[in-house]
């Protein structure tokens, strides 16, 4: 996923990495749902996928731990190939 | 934040630093490598070399004299020493007697490091992943979180010292040595080891504040001469991929496996510190890691150590070497100290003071 800044015209992306989180890069802002940001200390942030990180929306590495098993693209419903 | 943290030990008076920043003393000799490479060190450069005793027949990953004499002639490319000439960083005499030390130490390591298997050269990123959750490392973290006392909490600072007071350093090295993709990869992460721009968010400076705070010494190579064999063949390790250009895919793959060995262990560092009543002070470094190795080893593992297989796929069995290496001398460092503390003695080479 992918948007165009319009204050920089620098790029956002997000990218789902395989077993693991989504890092953020470019221009965004972290916020919770009552629009308060939520800090951000360095320029590429990862988010939890796993969803069993202790430092959530941030990734703790706990996938790790867990044999989190996500694919790096995009996942297809259904199956292109039929389950074994 | 650390201002504000009440109940801090005694600070380490900030007396009589050498000059030049990080420059250290030559620690004493240890043996005769030790002994003719100091006595030569506090010479001058031109006059080379006297003939020099060639490394023993023992165990390179043990022997404390080889192993202090590669630490101080790596050191030289780093913050060398005070006292010695800085011509000396590239004396062809000195470069001869290190390479002596390296090729023993270089056939030891690649003795303890378990052989790549067939068909793991295809993915690296895949590969890494897997070497990884396989490893079966001692459960130093586990241990230190759960049941490790202050004073071992303090010798595992002191160890982790002579890497952490010049974190991410050696893997720079390899930045030139990169095409565009790969080097990218590995200055994202470089970024963020050295604060993103802003110093007090370096993590070499965070550990510094993190042994200040313990009422350690945090001055670079303070604890040099406390340090161990198996401690200092972790950093021989790094420095050895990092110096030499033929080495670059295993400094890859070390820095991708360093980062996915980090967060779980530098979680359990920090509980392991707020057990023994620590504040932020103490544990900023070790929480910080937590988070941002969770970026790191994303980034490490598939962009870099990946990227790199894709643009130079002859060196996908070096990365995955530098990986299992570190795996390998970090398990017998982690042994050394666990078998000391079970015998109730000190891990380092002589106790702390006043502990």
């Amino acid at each position: 996923m992918s948007v165009m800044s319009k204050e920089r015209g620098e790029e956002t992306t997000i990218t789902p990495y395989r077993d693991g989180p989504y890092l953020v890069r470019g221009p965004f802002a972290l916020r919770d749902p009552d629009g308060d940001p939520i800090p951000v200390t360095r320029r590429t942030i990862a988010l939890c996928r796993c969803g069993k990180s202790r430092t959530r929306p941030y990734c703790d590495g706990t996938h790790k731990l867990i044999g989190f098993r996500a694919p790096g693209v995009l996942e297809t419903w259904p199956p292109e190939r039929p389950e074994p | 934040m650390s201002a504000t943290e009440p109940a801090r030990p005694p600070a380490i008076p900030a007396a009589e630093p050498p000059p030049g920043g990080r420059l250290t003393h030559l620690p004493e000799p240890v043996g005769p490598l030790t002994g003719s490479l100091f006595a030569a060190l506090r010479g001058d450069p031109a006059a080379g070399l006297e003939a020099m005793p060639a490394p023993g027949g023992g165990d390179p990953l043990t022997d404390l004299d080889l192993q202090l004499a590669l630490y101080c002639c790596y050191e030289l490319h780093y913050a060398g020493f005070e006292g010695v000439d800085e011509r000396w960083e590239w004396s062809p005499a000195l470069l001869a007697f290190r390479a002596a030390l390296e090729a023993p130490f270089e056939a030891a390591v690649s003795a303890a490091t378990p052989a790549n298997e067939p068909g793991e050269l295809g993915n690296v990123g895949e590969s890494l992943q897997r070497i990884v959750a396989e490893d079966d490392g001692p459960p130093l973290s586990r241990y230190l979180e759960t049941s490790g006392t202050r004073g071992q909490m303090l010798e595992h600072v002191v160890h982790r010292s002579a890497y952490q007071l010049k974190e991410a350093d050696p893997h720079s090295w390899t930045i030139p040595r990169l095409s565009p993709g790969p080097k990218a990869a590995l200055l994202e992460v470089q970024f963020d080891e050295y604060g993103g721009g802003r110093a007090e968010r370096m993590h070499a400076v965070l550990f510094a504040e993190t042994m200040r705070a313990l009422g350690l010494d945090p001055r670079y190579g303070a604890y040099l001469e406390l340090l161990p064999a198996p401690t200092l063949a972790t950093v021989n390790l790094l420095s050895g991929f990092g110096l030499h250009r033929r080495r670059r895919g295993a400094a890859v793959g070390h820095l991708a496996a360093f980062e996915m060995t980090s967060s779980v262990p530098n979680r359990r560092y920090g509980n392991a510190l707020r057990r023994l009543g620590c504040g932020k002070d103490v544990t900023e470094f070790y929480d910080e890691h937590v988070e941002a190795d969770a970026v790191h080893e994303a980034i490490a593992a598939w962009d870099l150590a990946g990227g790199l297989a894709r643009e130079e796929p002859q060196l996908a069995g070096e990365i995955l070497f530098g990986a299992r290496a570190l795996l390998a001398l970090e398990a017998r460092w982690a042994q050394h100290l666990l078998d000391a503390w079970e015998r109730s003695r000190t891990s380092l080479r002589r106790p702390l003071d006043g502990d």
